[in-house]
């Protein structure tokens, strides 16, 4: 019994596999990071636009985040990858932030949204303008709120980036599902091993993360102003 | 005209539509049982996790954890290879709804314990003391006005596991987008199959997060 187990450890736990893996860790974490950045900034815009008084603005925000939103990762990661010229790691990227960005857009307006009237009536008794009052006034206030949902969408972003094992883009998953059909790998107590490795792997950075969302949460509880 | 979006590519598609309305047939069928044990792992978990027993809060909150921190690709591949050569064999489509409503389990738990704590402790006190038990006062008291609460997060999550469900195409799960990866790569025809499969999933996705948001306008009013 703690043979198979002991024997699983010495047959996953070799240089060359945890080599392996560790190259697809850091294309899990590039593809992550740049998509979290990028759709940061794109769904800011996009989440701004779905706020703005512009009709057609907004409608043209509207329509992109409720399409997005409703049609899985998975089919813009293999678009992406077949309609594109990009190379796999972009490819994935660019999904992502496609994506992503609808998502974040949604925690932005629902940010601003939460902000009440009184704030922007009190801002502009004080002779602000609107854009005065989005930047001084709404902003700082949507900042705090938006911090834990946007920190929990980072961890969904992580475990994501997994979607792209279909296209066979070697991050995390795809090189553990190529790890686990080498022939070294052979009994369930080896794959399981395996595969517990690499949960443990994305457990520990998205707990991290989980963690500090959830400190976020308290943090936006105190001193708000309704 | 040429390139992707060729007519001639509508057209294969098009004459291969029965093709893509079995896997999108797939798609509903594995979404709502998946749903269902969702529903059901949801609201024991949720419970479990409003009593006083402590292990089996820790437990509880151990699995909602694991689940909600690890990608449902992983997971998925561990039942996929792991579970024959322990020999128990399961169709794709048991692995899949298995797969989809214990991660979406993880948190359907957390959206009904929230709900349930959201109803007052007075509404439970009562209950408890015109002689209800404590599953009488949840069924008939308790439950019925965290539905409202939970309801509009739990249409969310319902979303997220028809979205999710595609991951299924890893193990060639057979639903649509597996479908529309395995039509796609051996006739050679992208554009119009991503477009329609797009719009197929949102014919199933899109009326559901306008009721969400329906939903979701709904309680704010309320409270």
């Amino acid at each position: 019994m703690f043979e198979k187990w002991a024997d699983a450890f010495s047959v996953v736990f070799t240089p060359k596999i945890l080599l392996f893996l560790g190259q697809g860790l850091l294309n899990t974490l590039y593809i992550a990071a740049v998509s979290i950045a990028l759709s940061l900034v794109f769904g800011t815009v996009l989440g701004l636009m779905r706020h703005a008084r512009e009709k057609l603005v907004s409608t043209v925000a509207a329509l992109y985040i409720e399409i997005v939103r409703n049609i899985p990762l998975t089919l813009f990661i293999i678009s992406m990858r077949f309609l594109t010229k990009l190379p796999p790691l972009e490819s994935g990227i660019a999904a992502m932030t496609v994506f992503t960005s609808a998502i974040v857009a949604e925690i932005v307006r629902g940010g601003l949204n939460s902000i009440g009237k009184g704030q922007w009536e009190a801002a502009s008794s004080q002779g602000f303008s609107r854009l005065q009052t989005m930047w001084h006034v709404i902003i700082p206030q949507a900042i705090r709120r938006i911090r834990s949902p946007l920190i929990s969408q980072f961890v969904t972003t992580i475990k994501d980036t997994s979607f792209c094992a279909i296209v066979g883009t070697y991050e995390l998953s795809f090189t553990s599902k190529i790890v686990a059909a080498h022939r070294s790998i052979v009994t369930a107590e080896d794959i399981l091993v395996l595969y517990l490795l690499v949960a443990f792997i994305y457990y520990l950075i998205n707990r991290a993360f989980s963690g500090l969302a959830r400190r976020e949460r308290g943090n936006a509880m105190k001193g708000v102003v309704r | 005209m040429t390139g992707p979006f060729s007519l001639h590519n509508w057209q294969a598609w098009f004459s291969d539509w029965s093709y893509f309305a079995e896997g999108f047939l797939r798609t509903v069928y594995i979404s709502l049982l998946g749903l269902f044990f969702t529903l059901i792992i949801g609201l024991i978990v949720g419970m479990l996790l409003c009593g006083r027993n402590r292990v089996v809060i820790s437990i509880c909150k151990g699995y909602m954890s694991f689940f909600q921190n690890t990608p449902l690709v992983i997971q998925i591949f561990i039942y996929y290879n792991v579970l024959p050569k322990l020999g128990i064999r399961l169709g794709i489509v048991v692995l899949g709804v298995m797969g989809l409503a214990l991660y979406t389990g993880a948190y359907a738990a957390d959206i009904v314990r929230s709900a349930i704590r959201a109803v007052p402790t007075g509404q439970m006190e009562a209950a408890g003391s015109q002689g209800f038990t404590y599953l009488q006062a949840m069924y008939h008291v308790v439950l019925p006005q965290a539905v409202k609460i939970g309801l509009p997060p739990m249409t969310n999550q319902a979303v997220n596991l028809i979205k999710n469900s595609s991951v299924l195409a890893v193990i060639a799960g057979g639903e649509l987008m597996y479908c529309a990866d395995s039509w796609s790569g051996s006739n050679l025809i992208y554009g119009p199959t991503f477009v329609m499969t797009g719009v197929l999933y949102l014919c199933i996705c899109l009326p559901i997060s306008l009721l969400a948001r329906r939903l979701e306008k709904r309680s704010t009013r309320n409270v």
